[in-house]
């Protein structure tokens, strides 16, 4: 059904984080490789070898320069920042109530947006409704693929516990990207939002992302600054070394 | 956004058969309605129109096979909404066509004539709504795209009928002037809004400025940005928008001289460039993760 649960028991999702993200791709290779072989598959791609390449992913990584303010030091100088983008699992997502077979839906136990590769008729109205661009169509399979949060890892009890997690937090190298219940206020994943202050990407929107993004970290200051111990003594040494030092100043 | 020549044709032809039916209904329930033939061809014609616009419809499918399925969502989707109110405005529609094609008694025209009526108003307006209720496309998300869908659909339907019952020339110079205004303010309107998303709010940290793409994510456009950046048309909409208002002016007056014949065609073409400039110039905000500053 595309009417959305009114609360679900979990809220799973990502917590991304801007401040350590170096845009490898790790995580948007590792999730076409998981998912072209998983749930849905595969995600096609058309000329992938060739000039002109395109294909069905479910997570891109962005790379932006951001220009700062001159009048606030904390943000002076502006910042490059990697940033990933995939389906946020919205609490209210618009792509679900579009959808008018009922593909599209909303899971009430753990708040996973998903679509039943079987039953979706390759409409696209639900990548028009979604603000996030986090949908594409597969040309050759005729549906929508989106992100399923690996929904076949992260309660598969086949594979290694340390794997149950989706394929994109697996692969980050530099622990970007975080996976867990939002909804509780006590998990490791909503600590760190509460601490870094995450946000939602276009809250004005009113769909209420599940996944949060944490802002980059405030800027050190750059210029170097002698530390108080390093500042020379008016009188030091030994009186060798003040016998040379004279020898140095006067043969100078 | 991407225009599909499927769904463009689409609106335009089942537009222009839901307001001949329109026209129809309402010269019977007025009890003013043309004899049993000319009634039936009138049937005919905007039953073939309806039914070719929504066969070219699933053709923009993936999965055309499934299209049934879309009948089940009416409760949240306008899509399933507009299908539902589809298929149950040919219950009315088939039952005027026995009546008139067997020379049945005529008790029930009226009734089955007011259903049509409703059912036809009722499937275009879901049609409009479907793009009326996307806030993520503002050239769309408005309260005046339905009534346009509605009016344009009145406007060529009734030259249509004007042109089988030599009738109503005032009536459908009427609409089809109203549909010029509606969408001579739309465009102005359209125009003079940049949009109330911006580059900052998409990624959420205003105090670092509005961003440019430094890296792209992919080499070449993927499916987000072949169906929601299409922009190539733009530079041409400025001169399809005259050509628009041109045919469909011309139309009206045609109408008014009852040649409604001679302006079917010319209204045809100016509701195509318009369908086709609905998407052409619509902007997504999801571009806004592709560098638009605004959307």
């Amino acid at each position: 059904m595309t009417t959305l649960p009114k609360t679900t028991a979990k809220k799973l999702g990502l917590v991304i984080d801007l401040d350590i993200c170096v845009g490898c791709q790790a995580c948007a290779t590792s999730c076409k490789e998981w998912n072209t072989g998983g749930y849905s598959a595969p995600l096609s791609d058309h000329d992938p070898y060739g000039a002109d390449p395109s294909g069905a992913w479910l997570n891109r990584i962005h790379s932006f320069e951001f220009p700062g303010d001159a009048d606030q030091p904390e943000v002076a100088g502006g910042k490059t920042v990697h940033f990933p983008r995939s389906c946020l699992h919205c609490e209210e997502p618009a792509c679900v109530t579009v959808c008018p077979t009922g593909a599209s839906y909303k899971r009430e136990e753990d708040g996973i947006v998903l679509v039943n590769p079987d039953t979706c008729i390759g409409c696209k109205l639900c990548s028009w409704a979604c603000p996030y661009g986090a949908r594409e169509y597969d040309y050759d399979h005729g549906v929508m693929k989106k992100c399923t949060l690996c929904v076949d890892r992260i309660y598969n009890e086949h594979i290694p516990e340390e794997d149950r997690i989706p394929a994109c937090v697996r692969a980050c190298p530099t622990g970007a990207r975080a996976f867990g219940d939002l909804g509780d206020p006590d998990s490791d994943v909503s600590r760190d939002v509460a601490e870094r202050g995450g946000f939602d990407l276009l809250a004005e929107m009113g769909y209420k992302p599940t996944n949060k993004y944490l802002p980059p970290r405030e800027r050190v200051d750059p210029t170097p600054q002698p530390l108080p111990e390093a500042v020379p003594l008016a009188k030091h040494g030994s009186r060798m070394e003040a016998l040379f030092a004279w020898v140095d100043k006067t043969l100078s | 956004m991407h225009p599909a020549y499927t769904v463009i044709f689409f609106t335009t032809a089942s537009g222009a058969g839901y307001g001949l039916l329109f026209w129809l209904s309402l010269a019977h329930i007025l009890g003013a309605g043309p004899d049993r033939w000319v009634s039936l061809a009138a049937l005919i014609l905007g039953t073939a129109l309806v039914s070719a616009g929504l066969v070219s419809s699933t053709y923009h499918l993936g999965r055309p096979e499934r299209a049934w399925r879309a009948f089940s969502q009416w409760r949240s989707s306008w899509l399933s909404r507009e299908g539902v109110a589809a298929v149950a405005t040919y219950l009315p529609m088939m039952g005027l066509g026995l009546i008139w094609l067997f020379g049945l008694p005529e008790d029930l025209v009226t009734i089955l004539s007011a259903l049509t009526a409703v059912g036809t108003v009722g499937t275009v307006y879901c049609t409009g709504m479907i793009y009326g209720s996307l806030p993520t496309i503002r050239h769309w998300y408005r309260t005046d795209v339905p009534v346009i869908y509605l009016v344009l659909a009145a406007g060529t339907g009734g030259l249509l009928f004007q042109s089988l019952v030599d009738d109503y020339n005032l009536l459908v110079a009427i609409a089809l002037v109203a549909g010029l205004a509606l969408k001579m303010w739309y465009w102005m309107d359209v125009d003079r809004d940049p949009g109330k998303y911006t580059a900052e709010m998409a990624f959420g940290m205003p105090q670092l400025g509005a961003p440019t793409p430094l890296d792209p994510p992919h080499t070449q456009p993927n499916f987000v940005m072949r169906e929601m950046g299409y922009v190539v048309g733009r530079k041409h909409a400025q001169r399809l928008r005259t050509f628009v208002m041109v045919l469909l002016f011309a139309a009206s007056v045609l109408s008014v001289l009852g040649l409604p014949w001679v302006a079917v065609p010319l209204a045809g073409c100016a509701v195509w460039m318009e369908r086709w400039l609905f998407f052409a110039e619509a902007e997504h905000v999801s571009m806004l993760y592709y560098g638009a500053q605004r959307a």
